[in-house]
């Protein structure tokens, strides 16, 4: 390969942890790793691009309100229509990495391959790497035929590394106009702010399951995640229950979580809870059943009662500070 | 209002999964059932069909040898009608070509709404909606946790990394609802009597003007290469609570240097 885009996001402190891992192994691809990026701090985050293996980053800029979807995916099709041809377009999972690679995938008519957690030159194509099963099993799949392949893939599947580069050339792209289908716009922005370490950074990660029997229990999580200076996660059971935020989902379509200890409260283990947290070095579980699958992935595993053992967890960690 | 919502049928999640070990891809032989994730959109639909006057809802699925006993799920749930897309020649299809398929489908039926779940239980690329959007022409809001609307205008509160966003967009549209969105209803009895004589139109590639060539095994343009165990993680100590389970948990942590 010769040339590798990768789709570049920016949050609060410049380039998303994401975005950064995916520069750094595109590095490992090819000679030219170029960025595409879209909002109105790209020139702000040209630097941090470049550290990490950019040379250039198109920028899409200010798209207003709109959902990116539509109009970031043009704007990447448009340069490639112009005669600009990446081997590779890497996009971070991401809620709006999700959408640019379905309209770029619908509007160059190429497939897209999701769920990646590993990328490696083989005879000339690159191969994939998606955890099935609940990671128990690694399936490696590739492209065929002509034309950019199209990867989406998952937070923390590779550390992020600067090279120490220039700043990324900025190169502004001409306006595009999506259409009916750019006509999506964010009237109002909600974050749900919760304190302490985050979920995604976290050395110490405790999650609750539907085990907690009700919402009011999910405090002795949010306890003894602050005893252990960690951040507090759940599963989905529970967020789509109403009793967290979504903001603290683990999993395959929540965060990936990979802390120095995950401790599982009354989850089952799930194979889309386990893709989540299953990188974690040291994984701690409470389930009341010992035929739970979390147990399989544990290295402490306790079968009891969380409404026994997190109270008197809490209670010996008080006693020590 | 048309509401279409996309139901996808897939081999039953309690019984785990096996891969075919030529094909590598999920073995579909056995009956389907409806996906749950595709439950919360059929609820969405019905609860939004039932606050527009005039409204009906449509179902659409892709799905091989005439497959109906999902759709005919989301049908005593509620649905008037369900379109089945049904093709030797697509079985092998990645998610473009299931796009391609569906979006044929759904253009004819005129929607103004489609509703599709933020990925399915079995292959969850979560890039089929997006893709139906694009090929439809319609914008689209993933993961939405609330939708609402007049018939005329979407208002999506849609998942962030964060918190969430109010989305808002005209219709015709395409919105993924997550599972959290609302709470699916059981059907009732009289609910499955009239789901068995509700229509299900069932189309083939030609009834949609689809170059076999196009979609399919012969389509991808993607291959498996192989499938690997993954490394196993070393086997833990499980104990029973005796009382001491918050010890042991301290002493692991101690040893980690985490406390
Ligand atoms: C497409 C798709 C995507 C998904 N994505 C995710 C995802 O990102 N993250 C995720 O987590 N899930 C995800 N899921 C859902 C997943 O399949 C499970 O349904 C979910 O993880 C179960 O949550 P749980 O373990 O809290 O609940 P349950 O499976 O109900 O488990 C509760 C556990 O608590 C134990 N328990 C009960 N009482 C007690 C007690 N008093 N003390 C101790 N233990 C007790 C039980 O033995 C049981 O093991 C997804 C599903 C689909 C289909
Ligand atoms: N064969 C299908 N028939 C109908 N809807 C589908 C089909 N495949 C996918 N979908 C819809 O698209 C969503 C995402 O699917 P996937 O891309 O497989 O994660 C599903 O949850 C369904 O709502």
């Amino acid at each position: 390969m010769d040339r590798v885009w990768v789709l570049a996001e920016t949050g609060e402190q410049g380039p998303t942890a994401l975005t950064l891992e995916l520069l750094t192994k595109a590095r490992t691809l090819a000679p030219a790793v170029e960025a595409v990026a879209w909002g109105p701090g790209t020139a702000s985050i040209a630097a941090a691009l470049g550290e990490h293996g950019a040379s250039r980053v198109y920028d899409v800029g200010d798209i207003g309100g709109r959902l990116p979807g539509a109009p970031v995916a043009g704007a990447i099709a448009a340069l490639m229509r112009d005669g600009e041809q990446p081997d590779a377009v890497l996009i971070p999972a991401s809620y709006d990495g999700r959408d640019v690679a379905g309209r770029l995938s619908a509007m160059l008519d190429r497939p897209v391959l999701t769920n990646v957690t590993g990328l490696a030159e083989q005879d000339g194509s690159v191969l994939t790497e998606h955890p099935i099963f609940g990671g128990t099993k690694i399936l490696h799949a590739r492209f065929t035929g002509e034309g950019p392949g199209i990867y989406v893939v998952r937070a923390k599947s590779f550390a992020s590394e600067p090279a120490g580069g220039a700043a990324a050339e900025v190169i502004a792209l001409p306006p595009v106009d999506a259409g009916p289908a750019g006509a999506a716009t964010i009237v109002q922005r909600h974050v749900e702010e919760a304190s302490g370490p985050k979920l995604d950074e976290a050395a110490v990660v405790v999650s609750g399951g539907r085990g907690l029997g009700s919402a009011e229990s999910y405090a002795l999580i949010e306890e003894l995640s602050h005893l252990l200076h960690g951040a507090a996660g759940a599963s989905r059971a529970i967020v789509d229950a109403g009793w967290v935020p979504y903001s603290h989902q683990v999993g395959q379509t929540g965060k990936t979580v990979k802390p120095t200890v995950y401790l599982a409260c009354g989850i089952s283990g799930a194979t889309q809870h386990l893709v989540g947290m299953k990188g974690s070095k040291n994984i701690v579980a409470i389930n009341k059943d010992r035929e739970a699958p979390i147990f399989s992935v544990a290295d402490l595993g306790i079968v009891g009662d969380v409404h026994k053992v997190l109270p008197a967890l809490v209670e010996a960690l008080k006693s020590r500070s | 209002m048309h509401v279409v919502v996309c139901v996808k049928q897939i081999p039953d999640p309690a019984v785990p999964g096996a891969l075919d070990q030529v094909t590598h891809t999920l073995d579909r032989s056995g009956k389907l059932v409806m996906d749950d994730s595709d439950s919360y959109g059929v609820e969405m639909a019905l609860q939004l069909a039932g606050n527009v006057e005039g409204s009906e809802v449509t179902l659409v699925s892709m799905a091989p040898g005439g497959e109906t006993s999902g759709l005919r799920t989301a049908l005593a749930m509620g649905a008037a009608r369900a379109i089945l897309v049904s093709d030797d020649a697509l079985s092998g299809s990645d998610a473009l070509s299931t796009a391609k398929a569906l979006a044929a489908a759904i253009r004819r039926a005129e929607p103004d709404l489609v509703i599709a779940a933020t990925e399915s239980t079995d292959g969850y690329t979560g890039t089929l909606p997006v893709q139906l959007a694009e090929l439809l022409g319609m914008p689209s809001v993933t993961f939405a946790k609330g939708v609402s609307t007049d018939g005329t205008t979407l208002e999506v509160e849609r998942q962030t990394e964060a918190g969430y966003d109010e989305v808002t967009c005209p219709l015709p549209a395409l919105v993924t609802v997550t599972a959290g969105v609302v709470e699916p209803r059981y059907p009732s009895f009289k609910g499955i009597m009239a789901a068995k004589s509700k229509p299900i139109d069932v189309l083939s590639l030609a009834d949609l003007g689809i170059d076999p060539s196009d979609v399919g095994v012969r389509g991808a343009r993607e291959e498996v290469v192989d499938v690997a165990d993954a490394e196993a993680r070393a086997g833990g100590e499980i104990v029973m609570d005796e009382g001491d389970g918050a010890a042991r948990i301290v002493a692991f942590l101690e040893q980690l240097k985490v406390i």
